[in-house]
């Protein structure tokens, strides 16, 4: 129980940081992110005191209220969930934009991690348990995959698969013509369809990370004592590799999520740009390329708190199946 | 049983010998294919610059493929592919440096000291880099570069630095931490040594494989980072990297009109350079980890006797 409200409490904190770094970066780097926005907006019809209040709570007035106070405001502002006006995707607000492409990325990024993880750490596992095997001498090119840009394999694969071989579509989250959102089994099919390719992306780009940690651990924990004993008990090879070996050896890789997640999310953004697909990260392209700050800020928020959600779940899956975080505390 | 009795003198002398050998990897295939890669590009990064043509240049010949005068073909305003190559090689690389060097001077301060001194300074230097890892880096630098109209390569890579020092700082810490704790550090405390000479002189020497591993790794990122950005449009303004060549190959609809031989090269050059480092850091990471270095299942089977000469020791056996 210790446990868990230290993990709470951490994320509590690194979330308040991410806000606060959210609330600085207007205000300290150059450029005059207000006027930019406003105008912007009285561009596209009248801007009421509303809108004008929050464009300035989020990215910093000129006003001489001290800074504190700007502070609490901006602060009142993110708990009311109201994050201005999107410039982009006008008259939309950004939080609407957010509840739409949000789905989109989560299952994206969820399912193709999810994917890449069981794979990577069964085959390194195998490669593991028996070194220098062909699966072994794989590893090198798993991770030299994993050094080609997610972008550039998205690029290639598209020209072979899409352009070529004419096997997935070029771009897209569904047929937008054909099937309408729903659920119904048309649309649900033409999503996995869309997808097959950005996803496929993602785990080849990400499975090797997995599999080379994996399979170190698993070298590792081989030998150690307590396997030469199941050995000498007579226990069934597969009952060692999988119960006693590997069961150790996932925990590195468990704890280490933290790290590869920010690496697949920062991947996959890019990979949403290549293929148009319609989640966080296209929209923070459309974002960025039309000085749509008020977006820009929201989305980062976003994903930091995804992120922050995923790390705070694996932790506690990481004290389910690791006792001793739980007897330490 | 007769060997293990030797002349100390001897032993010292072989023991010293042998010192400075193991301080460096052993020359396995893997890692000289890495060397022969990553110097190989290193040095077309360094010389080719000076003997292509401007990069820049525009020709009237259109995209046209490989033939002769351009090696790589030219892109859509008839610009050298080549030239740009050598160009984005020498900028990537000058961005995987200086990133790679601020990572190693950030880590290695939030990581080393904060572990070595212990008690509210590892705590804060602790959470600070726990915080600053699972904050994603990427968004936060496409944030900050949009807010930056005219971005200098330095200051990508500044940017880049400080939003991917952590990871490295928490493998460092762990390490460490195992290390304050060992005998001949406590025996150098009790003897008087200053803290900085302590970890100067005692601890540091044994982190520097994993410094090593550590740098390399942030090379890779960087270049990687560097070139998403730059394929997104906010990367460094004012020189060609990888990735803006990309960016250019995209945005000039290299990919409808096949033209392969604008996008495939500065990718595969990304690759080459990932893949040769990955495999130096193998090397490194069988210093670090001695569990990895011993047999592989191939080296034991050629332990296995022959039939012929397991029958004649066993021969000898009953003799």
């Amino acid at each position: 129980m210790k446990y868990i409200l230290q993990k709470l409490g951490f994320y509590l904190v690194a979330f308040w940081a991410a806000l606060t770094v959210n609330f600085f970066l207007p205000r300290l780097l150059p450029g005059n992110p207000v006027d930019i926005m406003l105008a912007k907006l009285a561009q596209r019809g009248p801007v009421t005191p509303e809108a004008r209040e929050a464009v300035e709570l989020l990215l910093g007035t000129n006003t001489e209220a001290p800074l504190i106070v700007q502070y609490g405001q901006y602060l009142g502002k993110l708990f009311t969930l109201d994050l201005g006006t999107s410039v982009a995707f006008f008259p939309a607000s950004v939080t609407d934009i957010i509840a739409q492409t949000l789905p989109w990325t989560i299952g994206l990024i969820g399912v193709a991690t999810v994917i890449s993880f069981i794979l990577g750490v069964t085959l390194g596992m195998l490669a593991g348990w028996k070194r220098g095997s062909w699966l072994d001498n794989l590893i090198p090119v798993t991770t030299m995959l994993q050094s080609v840009p997610y972008f550039w394999l998205a690029l290639i694969l598209l020209f072979v698969l899409g352009g070529m071989w004419d096997l997935f579509p070029l771009n897209g989250g569904y047929n937008v013509y054909e099937t309408s959102p729903g659920w119904n089994l048309e649309f649900i099919g033409s999503v996995i369809y869309y997808g097959t390719l950005p996803a496929l992306t993602i785990v080849i780009s990400s499975v090797g990370g997995w599999m080379l940690g994996m399979r170190n651990m698993m070298v590792s924990t081989l030998s150690d004592d307590y396997i030469l004993t199941a050995e000498a008990k007579g226990l069934r090879p597969v009952r060692i590799m999988t119960t006693y070996a590997a069961r150790n050896a996932v925990l590195p890789s468990v704890a280490g999520f933290a790290i590869s997640l920010g690496f697949v999310v920062a991947g996959s953004i890019v990979t949403e740009a290549v293929f148009s697909y319609p989640g966080i990260g296209s929209a923070l392209l459309n974002a960025v390329g039309s000085n749509d700050y008020s977006l820009m800020q929201g989305l980062f928020l976003v994903i930091t708190l995804s992120v922050l959600g995923a790390n705070l779940l694996v932790d506690l899956l990481y004290s389910f199946i690791d006792p001793r975080t739980r007897a330490r505390s | 049983m007769t060997t293990t009795i030797q002349d100390p003198g001897v032993a010292a002398a072989s023991a010293r010998s042998s010192r400075p050998k193991r301080s460096l990897p052993p020359m396995t295939p893997k890692l000289a294919a890495g060397l022969l890669i990553a110097g190989s590009i290193t040095l077309f990064g360094i010389v080719a610059p000076f003997f292509v043509g401007d990069p820049s240049a525009v020709d009237n010949v259109g995209l046209a493929g490989p033939a002769e005068g351009f090696i790589l073909g030219t892109t859509q305003t008839g610009q050298d592919v080549f030239a740009q190559l050598a160009y984005a090689t020498r900028g990537s690389l000058t961005v995987g440096l200086i990133v790679g060097v601020l990572t190693l001077l950030l880590s290695a301060f939030f990581g080393i000291i904060g572990a070595y001194f212990g008690g509210w300074l590892d705590e804060s230097f602790s959470l600070f880099s726990n915080v600053m890892l699972v904050i994603p880096g990427l968004p936060l630098v496409i944030i900050i570069s949009s807010y930056v109209p005219e971005k200098s390569i330095l200051l990508v890579s500044v940017v880049l630095a400080i939003t991917g020092w952590a990871g490295s700082a928490r493998v460092l810490r762990g390490f460490t931490l195992s290390v304050r704790n060992r005998d001949y550090v406590a025996a150098a405390r009790v003897s008087g040594e200053k803290p900085w000479r302590i970890l100067g002189v005692e601890i540091l020497p044994n982190l520097i494989p994993l410094l090593a591993s550590q740098m390399v790794f942030a090379v890779i990122f960087a270049i990687l980072g560097e070139a998403g950005l730059s394929f997104l449009g906010l990367g460094a303004s004012d020189s060609f990297t990888w990735g803006t060549m990309l960016y250019f190959a995209q945005n000039g609809l290299a990919l409808r009109l096949g033209a392969w031989w604008w996008f495939v090269p500065p990718g595969l050059m990304i690759a080459l350079f990932g893949a040769a480092l990955a495999l130096i850091n193998f090397s490194i990471d069988e210093i670090i980890n001695p569990k990895l270095r011993s047999q592989t299942r191939a080296a034991r089977r050629s332990w296995k006797l022959s039939k012929a000469e397991l029958r004649a020791a066993t021969k000898e056996d009953v003799l």
